[in-house]
């Protein structure tokens, strides 16, 4: 596909920032009657204190329990029964918090968000509770099944020296239960600051409208001080790292391994050819590793390559890493799968990209955005994830333009860093094969 | 047009008073057209802007009772995509991603399924492409080795997700010899299967007629169908019978103890008969397991989520098949508060089946049923996903206009009546999966149990 021919999702975006530091960003799109609010706190799994472990998503949870003007319970309450849905998550560098609702609600939403930014109700009962709930989520997610935790839990402690980078997000059990209510309101304290966050709206209002309803739940919050952003960079590896695991449940041996990439934020476009690199790898049946692995060599079940620990290319700070993750066979080693990985690295860094492949692999990126920002709410998070980590919601309109500016030889040198001698390699070993 | 919020006048809500919700918003109605094409395609192409996308739905019948059906259709869809007469398997994928599409391939109990999306501009060709895999799929035989082992691989490590198991074990209770309690295969029968077998079956199933194709996205409706029409009318043939029988009645019995010996939770599977969409109790029954489990602010989840602690997600959900629809209740708890959970899960459809909700929680799961009603469809992918599945079950977009009408009209006692119909304790079979030994004693306090 020609370059010219790339249609870019353009919305109108409009700035401000309260007087209390909140930062507001507002998207009006009156296609459809609905809205997305988003709140993204600027404190994640990497800025949690040694000894609380998962203190970061405990803590998302008991945002839901109430708050200045809301009983336990209530808050799910006014979102389901105006006709919308909720949901919070915890990433490494932030932590959010979303409704999508019928335009008729936003009032209601914003207050709602507005409610708990002001004061959560941090209670030991409630605490207890949600310790209680987070454990058996931790269970399902990872200590019930197979490949739990493989490999965003597991990978990082090869991957990076540093607390902050390398322990487990979840939380251990001990930490978890050592949480305390002052913990609690110490970490709101600390990081739930107004001037700490975004605010973020897409959908069917009117921006003036949305904007007074805005400052009016949002305005009356007190502003407080913030702590700098800490720099969570470490330098890159020197020799190659590995580690094993076994997993008691899995079936299948896999492998996992990571490299570390320039800075997604401040070398943006030094970042972009990896996030084209990994799609050129892993992206579908005419994949070069597909190709290679599953195809040809018949040593992997299935394989993904991908920017972040948690699959977020654009919405994580430095350090962070390409992670390739295959599942493979029995009578095949960690070995074999990296070693032909290794060959198509060098074919690619050697040979370059064939005619025809970074455009189609482009083209099929930038499908894949817009179906992330069809959905009001798909648009509401990448917008605030983009004016949270990136400074600039713009660059998510600017981004098939970045994208066609990556040339070929970028994706080639690019490929040329995937080196056995700076990897991270976690082998995970089939304790459940039969 | 569209109604907004309708601020206070200096867009301030009083203190400490949650703000009252607006005018309803109306939901506009996107323009489509429906054509039957001679070959007895039924294609749906709706207009959604949105997005400079189209997504592409292709539903066609693929039930069977043989008891080798389910190995013969999972890998033929899994095997669709591997070579056509004009393309190898690696040619087709780079023909789809250089229109910016992507395609895929699965086939359940009911039907295969043929999912895609692609940038608006490459929808012609994409149909060119869709065309030659249903007329040209080749199967080939060094493809369908790989993708054989693969597929056995990728089932045992199915087979390994509690998830998965207690699924299993609640479809085998629920189902007994019906082939939806077979919809996974296994590996023997997986290792059995040939290429003739997938160019045959393909050749006697992989037809038009009965079959529903949906576009939605960025185009325009009338035109859509005269592309499709044009790009399609080489997929043509007669269809095999591929109806799937009737669901056996649901018959009540000890709680199923499944062993599962490293297991650090217990997967509780409550399981009974539903209705169809097109029921006239559905809406009834669709708000009454809202209220008990269905949604984040029921009964369920209050009770052993958010009093209790005992689990992270309960759910309660109904499921339409060809065959009928089935109401199933998860959760996984921890091992030592099973016996307690799964107590709490029964007192509280006991609750509804003998009290009739209270007007207030009827009224707030009605607004939920709408309004995420409309969410659902506000987008490409989930209009298109959506009315494929309606049409799939012989409804479509009337049914979904009218939905939120027959939702508004549900009383109190519709769904008290609903409850009692299909939310009593007595008429659902009870699966717990886990260690046994942890679990056995302590559920049989609660009544019979055998070893399933």
């Amino acid at each position: 596909m020609p370059r010219a021919a790339l249609p870019a999702p353009t919305y109108p975006l409009v700035h401000h920032t309260l007087d209390n530091g909140l930062h507001v960003l507002l998207a009006p799109d009156r296609s459809s009657p609905v809205v997305g609010v988003g709140v993204y706190y600027d404190v994640g799994i990497r800025s949690e204190p040694e000894g609380r472990t998962g203190f970061a998503h405990l803590f998302e949870h008991l945002m839901f329990q109430g708050s200045a003007n809301l009983e336990k319970l209530a808050h799910f309450r006014y979102v389901q029964s105006s006709g919308g849905t909720f949901n919070g998550s915890t990433h490494l560098d932030y932590t959010n918090y979303f409704e999508v609702l019928p335009s008729n609600a936003l009032s209601r939403g914003l207050f709602l968000e507005a409610d708990r930014m002001r004061s959560p109700r941090i209670t030991g009962e409630n605490l207890a509770n949600q310790i209680a709930v987070v454990k058996e989520e931790i269970r399902v997610n990872v200590l019930n099944r197979p490949y739990g935790g493989f490999p965003w839990l597991l990978l990082p402690p090869v991957l990076f020296d540093t607390f902050p980078n390398a322990h487990n997000g979840y939380g251990d059990f001990v930490d978890l239960e050592s949480a305390t209510v002052d913990d609690a309101v110490d970490f709101f304290r600390r990081y739930y600051a107004p001037s700490n966050a975004v605010l973020s709206v897409s959908g069917d209002f009117d921006e003036d409208e949305a904007l007074a309803l805005v400052q009016g739940h949002f305005g009356d919050i007190a502003a407080r001080e913030i702590p700098p952003r800490p720099d969570f960079s470490e330098s890159d590896l020197d020799a190659e790292r590995r580690k094993s695991a076994e997993d008691p449940l899995a079936p299948l041996p896999a492998v996992a391994a990571g490299w570390r990439v320039p800075d997604p934020v401040g070398g943006f476009d030094d970042y972009l050819p990896y996030v084209v690199l990994a799609e050129v790898l892993a992206d579908g049946d005419a994949s070069r590793l597909e190709q290679r692995l599953v195809q040809k060599d018949r040593t992997v079940t299935q394989l993904a390559a991908y920017l972040g620990l948690m699959g977020d290319p654009f919405d994580v700070r430095n350090p962070t890493a390409l992670v390739l993750q295959a599942h493979h066979a029995p009578t095949a080693t960690a070995d074999t799968v990296l070693d032909a990985a290794s060959e198509e690295f060098d074919r690619l860094a050697t040979a370059g990209l064939a005619g025809g492949e970074l455009e189609r692999v482009r083209a099929r990126i930038l499908a894949q955005l817009f179906r992330e920002v069809d959905p009001v709410l798909g648009r509401t998070l990448a917008l605030a994830a983009f004016e949270q980590i990136h400074g600039r919601a713009e660059l998510l309109t600017e981004l098939p333009a970045r994208l066609a500016a990556v040339t070929a030889e970028q994706v080639q040198e690019a490929a040329a860093t995937l080196r056995p001698d700076r990897r991270a390699v976690l082998e995970l070993a089939a304790g459940g094969a039969k | 047009m569209t109604a907004t919020a309708t601020p206070l006048a200096d867009g301030r809500a009083p203190s400490g008073v949650v703000p009252p919700l607006g005018p309803v918003p109306r939901v506009k109605q996107p323009t489509a057209a429906e054509r039957i094409l001679p070959t007895a395609l039924r294609v749906l192409a709706v207009r959604r802007p949105g997005v400079p996308l189209v997504e592409v739905r292709l539903r066609v019948p693929f039930g069977g009772t043989a008891p080798n059906h389910s190995a013969r259709a999972t890998l033929l869809g899994e095997t669709m995509l591997t070579g056509t007469e004009r393309h190898d398997q690696v040619g087709l994928a780079a023909a789809l991603q250089s229109l910016g599409a992507d395609l895929r391939v699965s086939v359940d109990a009911d039907r295969l399924t043929l999912d895609g999306n692609v940038l608006r501009t490459g929808l012609p060709d994409l149909l060119a492409l869709v065309t030659e895999v249903l007329t040209e799929a080749t199967y080939p035989a060094r493809e369908v080795a790989g993708e054989r082992e693969r597929l056995v691989e990728r089932l045992s490590i199915a087979r390994s997700q509690p998830s998965v198991l207690v699924g299993e074990a609640l479809n085998r209770r629920l189902y007994g010899d019906h082939p939806y309690a077979r919809e996974l295969p296994t590996v023997d029968a997986v290792r059995a299967v040939t290429p003739p077998q997938l160019r045959r079956l393909h050749a006697e199933r992989v037809r038009p007629p009965d079959a529903v194709l949906v576009l939605v996205g960025d185009l325009s409706p009338a035109r859509t169908l005269d592309t499709v029409q044009a790009a399609l009318d080489a997929w043509t043939g007669q269809g095999a019978d591929r109806r799937v029988p009737p669901l056996p009645p649901v018959t009540p019995g000890p709680i199923v103890l499944v062993d599962r010996p490293g297991s650090v939770q217990a997967s509780i599977r409550l399981g009974g008969r539903a209705v169809p969409r097109d029921a006239p109790d559905y809406p009834a029954l669709q708000l009454a397991n809202l209220v008990y489990g269905g949604y984040f602010s029921s009964r369920l989840v209050e009770n052993i989520r958010e009093d209790k602690g005992y689990t992270y997600g309960p759910h309660s959900r109904i499921s339409h098949g060809a065959a009928g629809s089935t109401l199933v209740i998860d959760a996984d708890v921890a091992t030592e508060v099973a016996a307690p959970a799964l107590l709490e899960s029964w007192y509280e459809l006991g609750r509804m089946a003998t009290k009739p909700v209270k007007p207030e929680e009827l009224e707030d799961v009605r607004q939920y049923a709408i309004g995420t009603l409309a969410l659902s469809i506000a987008t490409q992918s989930g209009l298109a996903s959506t009315l494929a599945a309606l049409l799939g079950l012989g409804l479509g977009l009337d049914w979904l206009r009218e939905h939120p009408r027959r939702l508004a009209a549900v009383t109190v006692e519709d769904a008290f009546a609903a409850a009692q119909r299909y939310l009593a304790p007595s008429g659902l079979v009870t699966v717990v999966l886990g260690k046994a030994s942890g679990l056995e004693p302590a559920l049989r306090t609660l009544g019979p149990v055998e070893l399933g």
